[in-house]
């Protein structure tokens, strides 16, 4: 992924921001200008929130065939995780065996490595998650 | 709006096909449905592809200006149109070219859906395939594609029961259906033991619950139906067509053991058509992974949501079953050229409907349906064709 690309979108890999709609108060992940529910009413009026980085886990895989850059980490754990505002996210789940992975799992975010340009290449940070503690 | 009929369809075999070119394969399929529709090449009208990602399986774009004029119609000089759509592109170039014939901007339109996936290697196929997800916030962070379907999978176990095993039963049935395609990738019979001892892929998916990856294309002549009657005796009318979207990630949506974009579409083609689920008798549906074709008899409404699987095991939608589904093997057994499948899909509806289903024909198949998903499901394309006869 382009340097440009992944830097634009740093404050949301790195601290949960999202947005929080002024209209209807229904939190989104990553940012939104418009309101999924309130269309043309919540423009202008959306509000960036941090989100907590607690949730729960609503489904999962374990990655077997994975792409390049995960190959030296299968097999892993993607989920989506519902957080505690209500919008969920995809992500990584770690310091958990796979067979250990429940739905409704609580996990909280962490702040990880998530990959490299190349092999001196800039290196991408953001969240993964792992079991609360 | 005017009615519009299929009057001539054709198809290239699928597989590794690694001695044909894009350009082989889109032409071949051109050609042969021309030849079906027994039309001049100056009857054409237009040209409409559906490609996903030419661009980056063989580094070539502009294909539909490239398919026309090596199918020999340079010098006519027709309008050519290349629609994406993620893997309902296909679909959606029959739908849009549907709407040039209803409107009146044009009376015959021939639609061609090709891919040619395996000049690249499976991993950077599997990298382009999961392009039509997010890439900002679902593959960045190391889903895949199959990893995807497979949370969509994980989900619908929890909720409904649904068993490994039921999901084996898609892969069984649409390769024993392939075993009688002669243009299928894959036809070879396969059993429930073979799906489950299968490497994973992504959990609970094996290598059996996921189409492969495929090159070849297919094409249907689209014609204004009071013409379509000078062509054949039995014109194949597009009765009904709905076209949805939805949030791109999964995890937007609002249920993940449903595909709101294929229920919303089915809904629209279906009112469309003045039809119910239970007037149709062949379906060709998106099975891209065994779970996508339990959604989709599901969210289409042939059996009640949450028994697809136990539906599929009990041979509902075996060939000649309740509904016949992928009779042509699906995307599973006779291939995945994602840019075909719409069309595809389409040519074997066609078929069945004509009788001309050979070993595979559905008895008394008066209607059938296509169901054509972009990605994760952000996009569903339900086309609903009758004999115009």
């Amino acid at each position: 992924m382009a340097i440009p690309r992944f830097w634009r979108e740093i404050q949301s890999r790195y601290n949960l921001i999202g947005t929080k709609c002024g209209s209807c108060g229904k939190v989104d992940f990553p940012p939104r200008a418009v309101c999924p529910t309130c269309g043309r009413r919540s423009v202008g009026k959306m509000q960036r929130i941090q989100l907590a980085g607690k949730g729960a886990v609503v489904t999962y895989t374990v990655i077997h065939d994975a792409p390049a850059q995960f190959e030296m980490q299968k097999p892993y754990v993607m989920a989506i995780v519902q957080m505690e505002e209500g919008v969920r996210l995809t992500s990584q789940l770690i310091d958990v065996k796979p067979e250990h992975v429940k739905i409704g799992m609580k996990v909280q975010a962490t702040f990880r490595k998530l990959g490299q340009e190349g092999e001196a290449g800039v290196i991408h940070y953001g969240y993964k998650f792992r079991p609360m503690a | 709006m005017r009615d519009v009929a299929v009057i001539g369809v054709g198809e290239t075999e699928f597989g590794e096909l690694w001695d044909r070119s894009f350009r082989d394969l889109g032409i071949e399929a051109g050609l042969k449905a021309i030849q079906d529709a027994k039309l001049r090449s100056e009857d054409i009208d237009a040209v409409y592809i559906g490609n996903m990602s030419a661009g980056k399986f063989i580094d070539q774009e502009h294909v539909s200006a490239l398919v026309a004029d090596y199918a020999g119609l340079a010098d006519m000089h027709l309008p050519t149109v290349r629609v994406e759509g993620g893997g309902a592109c296909g679909a959606i170039a029959l739908l849009q070219a549907r709407l040039a014939i209803a409107s009146g901007m044009h009376d015959i339109v021939v639609v061609g859906g090709a891919e040619k996936m395996t000049d690249v290697g499976e991993v950077q196929a599997a990298e382009i395939l999961s392009s039509t997800a997010d890439q900002e916030w679902e593959t960045v962070f190391g889903a895949t594609f199959a990893g995807l379907y497979a949370m969509m999978a994980r989900r619908h176990m929890y909720e409904y029961g649904t068993t490994r095993e039921q999901m084996a039963a898609v892969a069984v049935k649409n390769h024993k259906n392939g075993a009688l395609n002669p243009e299928a990738q894959f036809q070879k019979e396969i059993t429930i033991e073979t799906v489950l001892q299968a490497p994973w892929v992504a959990e609970p998916l094996g290598l059996f619950d996921c189409a492969p990856l495929s090159d070849g294309a297919a094409a249907v002549v689209l014609c204004e139906m009071q013409k379509a009657r000078k062509f054949t005796d039995t014109p194949i009318r597009i009765a009904g067509s709905g076209q949805a979207s939805d949030f791109l990630a999964l995890h937007d949506r609002r249920d993940l053991t449903m595909m709101d974009a294929t229920v919303v579409a089915g809904k629209r083609a279906f009112a469309e058509a003045r039809l119910n689920p239970k007037d149709v008798q062949v379906a060709e549906v998106h099975d891209n992974f065994t779970i996508s074709e339990i959604l989709a008899i599901e969210d289409l409404r042939f059996v009640e949501k949450g028994k697809g699987g136990p539906a599929t095991a009990d041979g509902l939608t075996a060939l000649n079953g309740k509904i016949s589904v992928n009779t042509s093997g699906g995307l599973k057994a006779r291939g995945q050229p994602v840019g075909a499948t719409g069309v595809a899909q389409a040519v074997e509806i066609v078929r069945q409907l004509r009788g001309q289903g050979g070993k595979r024909q559905v008895v008394g198949a008066r209607r059938g349906l296509t169901h054509t998903l972009g990605g994760t499901g952000a996009t569903a394309v339900v086309h609903i064709f009758e004999r115009g006869d």
